[in-house]
């Protein structure tokens, strides 16, 4: 069922499934900063934010779990919408930028650097993460390209590039002393802990960008789901548009990875999510609710996995992969049943 | 010249990597008719509607939209102008019918006005001419294939566009769908004088429905004209290679043609 205003073209669902999402997320971020080995009462959570707290909760959650949060809520509100640029852009639901490589690229740097590189804190393996998913994704386009980028190719060969950067992981993971090795697989899985504000701060100002760029472009990449040819007949530029659209990704996904380490499966389930939620396949309204999902998605799963088994903390990643896989495998079967295409 | 042909080719050659499909072609599409380009498979007529959407860059000779040189208008103008459906288009599963018609629309939006009045009335007006108003909310993938062709032409008629191609418009569609689209091609060159240019394998329905006929033959034309000084037994042998006779169609005097075939041949009785 589905409910239109068409003078304004605005899907009511769409809104609906958008404030339902943001109120969720609102508790759950209440809990999140309120929860944990201390927990602080909701009222003096409101109190410290408004700067009449003591001491001890100035600490806990101004330094700790604020920016903790905040840092789930943005990498995964990037992660899901990269997701769904991917997803379009390849024509195939399956796809996310762990299976194209960008994230493998992202991982190789990272632990490349953590493994042989002084990586004591910092913001040396952050930007490395950033700096190799940007990497792999620029060697992606260029190995693709062929006369413009075509979906099925750009599967093809991130399947590739993700395949040798895999190769390059495990060699330098091989390489490592024990204790680095630790540290890099603690980081291949993606967690949240010790996060503050210096990975808030760089996710805001490049999500205050690419957000919007990425809703404006949201209007070509409804045009792009129609093929080439009729996008091209509608007027879109399409290898722009397509670069443009495949850069914002690119970038989304870089800087989430370089705040949270590649936290399994949100960028791939967040648009299912969104699809099935908002009941639509359209980029203007899936593009938001899939951010909104993977915010809510990584957020919660982050949440979990500090309260499930405290005071052993479970990495984020580790709870996503555990909540997404079930749904994938769902997924899976209604695709075998009623086929993958477009 | 005082009337610059509406769409017009000139001295076309068009290849895809270095196999020349279409050698040094010349086209003029008159205005407020219906031309239908026929040929054998390969032929290069697809390749051609392409090129006269400004869909692929000739290797040479130049098409002509007005007299300006089409590569050099920019895609958006060209939107607003000509609208082209492919032979088998893509949709996302679960794209809803007026979900796809509204993206016609996207030539006459900017980035600050989405969607006006006139987009509305124009969305309705293409869901109501081809009769898919009904159908709107609902997914195009269960659609069945003749209203999945119809959801797709009310989307370039959304578009709004004097010239329309259309890629073999009736190809997947039963005999009653296949009328049932010619009739609204007709229909929109009668009564809002549009240009239709289509490929069309039914030489039959070629003679019934254009009013301009174009015989492709290795990627260039063999006759052009009017249905009935064009479509004789020697065009189908010449075009298709195969052996018929053309009559005249009892119902529009049009020319019809009846392939004789090993089979027809077997049958064959005397004819007075």
């Amino acid at each position: 069922m589905r409910w239109r205003t068409f003078s304004l073209r605005v899907d009511v669902r769409v809104l609906v499934v958008l404030t339902t999402l943001a109120f969720a997320t609102l508790v759950v971020f209440t809990l999140s900063v309120a929860r944990g080995e201390f927990p602080i009462a909701p009222v003096d959570v409101l109190a410290t934010l408004v700067g009449a707290g003591d001491h001890a909760t100035n600490f806990i959650v101004l330094d700790l779990r604020l920016p903790r949060a905040l840092t789930a809520v943005l990498a995964g509100g990037a992660l899901g919408i990269a997701g769904a640029i991917f997803q379009d852009l390849a024509r195939n639901p399956l796809v996310a930028p762990d299976v194209i490589g960008i994230t493998s690229g992202a991982s190789l740097a990272a632990i490349t650097v953590i493994v042989f590189g002084d990586a004591n804190g910092g913001l040396s393996v952050p930007l490395a993460a950033l700096g190799g998913a940007l990497v792999a994704g620029v060697v992606l386009y260029a190995l693709a390209w062929r006369g413009g980028v075509q979906g099925y190719r750009l599967v093809l060969v991130g399947i590739g590039v993700a395949a040798l950067l895999t190769a390059g992981i495990n060699y330098v993971l091989t390489r490592g002393q024990v204790y680095e090795i630790a540290q890099a697989y603690v980081w291949l899985v993606g967690s949240l802990n010790g996060r503050g504000w210096e990975q808030v701060w760089p996710l805001t100002a490049t999500l205050a960008l690419l957000l919007p760029a990425g809703l404006v472009l949201g209007r070509q990449l409804e045009v792009l789901q129609l093929g080439d040819d009729v996008a091209r007949a509608l007027g879109v530029r399409v290898e722009r548009a397509r670069l443009a659209l495949l850069a914002v990704a690119i970038v989304l996904t870089g800087v989430a990875v370089s705040a949270a380490g590649p936290i399994a499966f949100v960028a791939f389930i967040a648009p299912h999510i969104a699809r099935r939620a908002s009941a639509t396949v359209s980029p203007s309204g899936v593009l938001p609710v899939a951010a909104a999902s993977g915010a809510l998605l990584v957020l919660g799963s982050d949440l979990a996995g500090r309260l499930l088994f405290a005071p052993t903390e479970i990495p984020v990643g580790i709870v996503t992969a555990i909540v997404a896989a079930p749904y994938f495998l769902y997924l899976l079967r209604r695709a075998n049943r009623l086929g993958i295409t477009g | 010249m005082s009337d610059e042909p509406l769409l017009q080719a000139v001295a076309l050659t068009l290849a895809y990597d270095e196999r020349a499909v279409v050698r040094d072609l010349d086209l003029v599409v008159p205005r407020g008719l219906i031309t239908a380009v026929v040929g054998a498979n390969g032929c290069g007529k697809s390749t051609l509607l392409r090129a006269l959407a400004r869909l692929m860059r000739p290797r040479a000779g130049c098409v002509l939209l007005d007299g300006r040189s089409i590569a050099e208008l920019s895609t958006r103008e060209v939107a607003k102008r000509l609208g082209i459906l492919p032979q088998s288009p893509l949709a996302p599963d679960g794209l809803a019918v007026e979900d796809l018609v509204a993206r016609g629309r996207y030539p006459h939006q900017t980035l600050f006005r989405h969607w006006s009045p006139d987009d509305e009335a124009a969305v309705e007006a293409a869901l109501a001419a081809t009769q898919t108003t009904d159908l709107r909310r609902r997914p195009l993938d269960e659609l069945s294939g003749g209203q999945r062709q119809r959801a797709w032409i009310a989307m370039t008629l959304a578009q709004q566009t004097e010239i329309l191609l259309l890629d073999e418009p009736t190809t997947f569609l039963d005999l009653a769908h296949q009328i049932e689209v010619l009739d609204l091609l007709a229909d929109l060159v009668a009564d809002h004088g549009r240009t239709v240019v289509m490929v069309l394998h039914d030489v039959n329905q070629a003679c019934r429905y254009a009013d301009h006929v174009v015989a492709m033959r290795d990627g260039a034309i063999h006759a052009a004209g009017a249905p009935g000084d064009v479509v004789d037994a020697a065009l189908v042998q010449d075009v298709f290679g195969l052996e018929a006779r053309v009559i005249e169609d009892p119902t529009t005097g049009t020319p019809l043609c009846l392939p004789t075939g090993r089979r027809a041949r077997h049958l064959q009785r005397s004819v007075s």
